[in-house]
Order: structure tokens, then C-alpha cells, then sequence
């Protein structure tokens, strides 16, 4: 099991390397996005500031699910996927070794960008961390929640993305009140202990129950 | 406990019969309900004594944000069910039912900002629990993309099913969210029913009109449902015996 | 409930009140043409087939 497990893991990063240039896309947009407010609402600091947390985590939210977009779609078209489906593992665990390879490849390379954006947008340096562990936590949610309206919408052709906007935004708004709930806290110097605690619940429920969907929507999918 | 019952809820053709039993009593206790509810709401309630004459949209917005819930509540168990025990009459319910839950989270905001106004000064605030209507009016309206978005019936249907249970089980994590990120940025809400307790004259027209909506959610399933079956089994004998019949 | 233009001003907030139960009975209404409409579509179109056949 655990080969199978690295087996799969190794072919996921082999993949990704293959086209490095994909893997930046999540970051520059990240980064393009963010640039934006400050270019619609003005340079003045003070403003920026009240604003950060929220902007870094929809730009977040929406670099994260347009990358999910194709998640599965490759291996759907290339007839990988059904074997994965026809295999004797678990689909709920190879399923969750692809999306923990998303989240190394753009939930972590997120969290690394993020600091220098956040103080572009005149956060202090004392919120830094805590920025950096929601989004974390955060982004694992995102994959896992994504992963599951990708694999529902991996027959489709075309208007893919919309649609998978539509299905997963709402499930992402209480990872977003409570990263940005967070960051709050951070800003007027109060404890985010309790934030990053239920940051960290939400994390694992997610890594528990998302699989299951996940599964059940390639199996519909390749059914067809 | 009669398994056969069970099985034949699987049979469109008795389902058809079955429904149009129910279809005259349904109607009935609909108009009866919400003319009742709407009357005695309207005229007969006391005035409030905070709200004055305004309140009285209580008496649409609860019964219509009441139905929302459930109404996704029943989407979710309908997707279950469909699931499991492939029930094609439980997929059939899945797909008539989001549009009126739909149409139910709609009134309820509508009539909620209409509200508003008068009480609060604006039409829209972002309160706890107009945000979560909102929120739940994007679930539904997900669900109603990705049913047309998919071709292929079967596949449309179970994965509705899929997005209907991930909801379900979201909606309770979205509320305490909203209501705790409300509590944040919004120290001193009002909300829009009573907090102290209504006095029956109050509550019972309410109660009418809940149980009137309720009928009337459950006559448009049935017709909607109704109609979807004789579409869906369109070649069956029975089905063209019945439609020559109605021309 | 005397004075009837007095029950349609609602103490003031008449235009509130009765513009939502009219948006609700306006969407009420809309919510039952699908069934009814499509019953009748469905029941026309068997029609035609029929008259197709017979020919």
C-alpha cells in the first residue's frame, strides 16, 4: 500500500515538472490579483491595511480553484482514470495522494508568496505568521473541497471553471471568515490560537469526508 | 413493515397514481391554508409594537425561508436515497424540487430586504441570517448548473446527488460561520423575528402559513414530478394512454 | 379593518407590506405555469405524433 501510495506521488511530480511553467500560474494570478486593489481603491496604507486580509484570502480562494480545474481532466482523457477507478486500492486513498500533491504544488507555493504580498498591502510583520500558518491550514481545506466539485465536472468540456466556481465557492466562505477572522485577531493583537484550532478542525474533517466525495464523483464520471 | 410499499415508491406508473389521489386534497388544503393564513395575518394580528404594520411580512418571509431549508434538506435525502438504493422516482424528486427550493430562498430574501427597510433603514444588510439565504440560494443554483451542464441523464443525476449530500453537510459548518462572523463585525444586531415570545395571535397565522406552504411546496413537487415522469417514460404504453385521454 | 384606505396604507408602510405579498403571489403563480404549460405541451406533441403515425 504505501508503495502504491509513493508510486503515485512520484508520477504526479514527474508530471508537474514536465510543464514547471503550469506550476507558476497559480502564483502570478495570486500576485496579479492582489496588485489589482490597489490599483482600484488607491495606495493610501491605512486602507490596504484593513483590507489585506480579505483580499489575500479571495485571491487565495480563487488561485486555488482555478488550478483545480483540470485536476483530474488529463488523466480522465487519457484513460488513467479508469484504471485508477478498476483498481483493487482504495480510490479514496489514491485520490488523496493527488490532491495532497495539489497542495504542495500551489496551497504551500501560495504560503511562500504571501508574506511578500501582505506586506506589500501594509501588514505589519507581527501578523505574518499567523497569515501564513491560516493559509496553510486553508488552502488544504481548499484542495480537498475543490477536488471534489474537479471530479464532479471532469467529463465536461468547456465551461468547466465557471461551473466549478459556482459549485465550490459557497463551501469555501467558512475557511474564509475564519482565515480572515484570524488575521483580525492578529491585527488588534489578540490570541489566534482558537482560529488556527478550528482552521486545523476544519483541515481534518475535510481530509476525512472529502475523499469520499472526491471518489464517488470519479466513479460517476468515468461511469458515464 | 411492508417492503413491497417501499419498492413499488420505485414504479413511476404508481407513482402517477398515487399522486393524482393526492392531487385534489393538496390543492384544497393549500388555498384553504393560505388564504386562512394570509387574512388572519394581515387583518386579524394585532399590530406590532416595535414594527408596527411592517411585521406583518413575517408572515410570508418565515414560511418561505422555513421551505428553503427543508426544501435542501429534502434535496440532500432525496440524493441519498437515489444513491444507495437507485431509485430513478428519488432522482426525479431531486430534479423538481432545487427549482421551487430555488424560488422559496429567492422570496425569502426578496421579502427579507423588503422588510428591511422599515427596520433597519436599508434594503440589505449583511446579517447572519440574510447572508446564509444567500449563501444557500448559490447552493441551489450550483445544483441546477450542474444538472443542465451534464448530458447524460444518469450521470447529471447522481452527481446532483453527490453536490446535494456535500451541501448538506456544509450547511451546518456555513451557518455557525456566518452567524459567528456576523457576531464580529456587527455587535448589535437586531433580528427580524421577535426575540421575546409572540403571542398567539402572533404565532398561530404563522403556523397556518407554514403548514400552507408546505402543502403548496408539496402540490408543485407533485405536479412537476407528474409531468418530469410522463416525459421521462414518454414511450410507455400507460403514458400515451393517459396523454390521448387528456387531449 | 373599518376604514378600508386605512388597511391599505398599513400605518405607513403599505407600499412594504403589500409590494411583498405581491411579489410573493406574482412568484407563487409563476412557480405553478412549468407543470401546467409543459402538461399541456407534452399532451399536444402526442397529438401530432399520432396524427404522424396514422398517415
Amino acid at each position: 500500500m504505501r508503495q502504491i501510495i509513493w508510486l503515485l506521488f512520484r508520477r504526479e511530480w514527474q508530471l508537474a515538472w514536465r510543464h514547471p511553467g503550469a506550476l507558476l500560474n497559480p502564483l502570478i494570478f495570486f500576485a496579479i490579483v492582489i496588485t489589482l486593489f490597489p490599483l482600484a481603491v488607491g495606495p493610501e496604507p491605512q486602507l490596504l491595511q484593513r483590507m489585506a486580509s480579505g483580499v489575500i484570502w479571495v485571491a487565495a480562494l480563487l488561485a486555488t480553484l482555478l488550478s483545480l480545474d483540470g485536476l483530474f481532466r488529463s488523466d480522465f482523457e487519457d484513460g488513467s482514470l479508469e484504471q485508477w477507478v478498476l483498481s483493487p486500492h482504495p480510490l479514496a486513498l489514491l485520490v488523496l495522494v493527488k490532491v495532497l500533491h495539489h497542495w504542495l504544488m500551489c496551497g504551500l507555493l501560495l504560503v511562500l508568496l504571501a508574506p511578500v504580498l501582505g506586506l506589500m498591502l501594509a501588514l505589519p510583520w507581527s501578523v505574518i505568521p499567523t497569515l501564513c500558518i491560516s493559509l496553510l491550514l486553508g488552502t488544504a481545506v481548499l484542495s480537498l473541497l475543490g477536488a471534489i466539485g474537479a471530479a464532479l465536472t471532469v467529463g465536461l468540456k468547456g465551461s468547466g471553471s465557471m461551473l466549478l466556481a459556482l459549485l465550490i465557492l459557497p463551501l469555501y466562505i467558512p475557511v474564509l471568515i475564519l482565515g480572515t477572522g484570524a488575521m483580525d485577531a492578529a491585527l488588534q493583537g489578540l490570541p489566534v490560537q482558537g482560529y488556527l484550532l478550528w482552521l486545523g478542525c476544519l483541515a481534518l474533517l475535510a481530509l476525512s469526508l472529502a475523499p469520499l466525495a472526491i471518489a464517488a464523483g470519479l466513479r460517476i464520471g468515468v461511469s458515464e | 413493515m411492508s417492503w413491497t410499499f417501499f419498492h413499488k415508491l420505485g414504479s413511476p406508473k404508481w407513482f402517477y397514481g398515487i399522486s393524482g389521489k393526492l392531487l385534489p386534497w393538496l390543492t384544497a388544503a393549500s388555498v384553504l391554508l393560505l388564504t386562512v393564513g394570509c387574512v388572519w395575518g394581515l387583518v386579524f394580528a394585532p399590530e406590532d409594537y416595535q414594527q408596527g404594520n411592517s411585521f406583518r411580512i413575517i408572515y410570508i418571509h418565515v414560511p418561505a425561508a422555513i421551505l428553503a431549508q427543508s426544501c435542501y434538506l429534502m434535496l440532500a435525502v432525496a440524493g441519498i436515497v437515489g444513491l444507495v438504493w437507485r431509485m430513478k422516482l428519488a432522482d426525479v424528486a431531486l430534479q423538481c424540487a432545487a427549482p421551487i427550493g430555488a424560488s422559496m430562498t429567492f422570496l425569502a430574501l426578496i421579502t427579507g430586504a423588503i422588510w428591511g427597510k422599515p427596520t433597519w433603514g436599508t434594503y440589505w444588510q449583511w446579517d447572519a441570517r440574510l447572508t446564509s439565504m444567500l449563501i444557500l440560494l448559490f447552493l441551489y443554483l450550483g445544483i441546477i448548473a450542474l444538472r443542465m451542464a451534464i448530458s447524460n441523464r444518469d450521470t447529471a443525476a447522481k452527481a446532483t446527488a453527490v453536490m446535494a449530500i456535500v451541501g448538506v453537510v456544509n450547511i451546518p459548518i456555513i451557518k455557525y460561520s456566518v452567524d459567528w462572523w456576523n457576531t464580529l463585525h456587527q455587535p448589535a444586531t437586531f433580528t427580524i423575528t421577535e426575540k421575546p415570545a409572540m403571542p398567539p395571535e402572533m404565532w398561530l397565522p404563522l403556523l397556518v402559513m407554514v403548514l400552507g406552504f408546505y402543502c403548496m411546496f408539496a402540490l408543485n413537487l407533485l405536479l412537476r414530478m407528474r409531468l418530469e415522469v410522463l416525459r421521462r417514460e414518454h414511450k410507455a404504453r400507460w403514458v400515451r394512454e393517459i396523454l390521448e385521454k387528456s387531449s | 379593518m373599518s376604514n378600508l384606505p386605512e388597511f391599505l396604507a398599513m400605518g405607513g408602510h403599505g407600499v412594504y407590506v403589500w409590494s411583498a405579498y405581491g411579489i410573493t403571489a406574482t412568484v407563487l403563480v409563476l412557480m405553478f405555469l412549468p407543470p401546467v404549460f409543459g402538461k399541456r405541451h407534452l399532451v399536444q406533441a402526442e397529438a401530432r405524433r399520432r396524427r404522424r403515425e396514422e398517415v
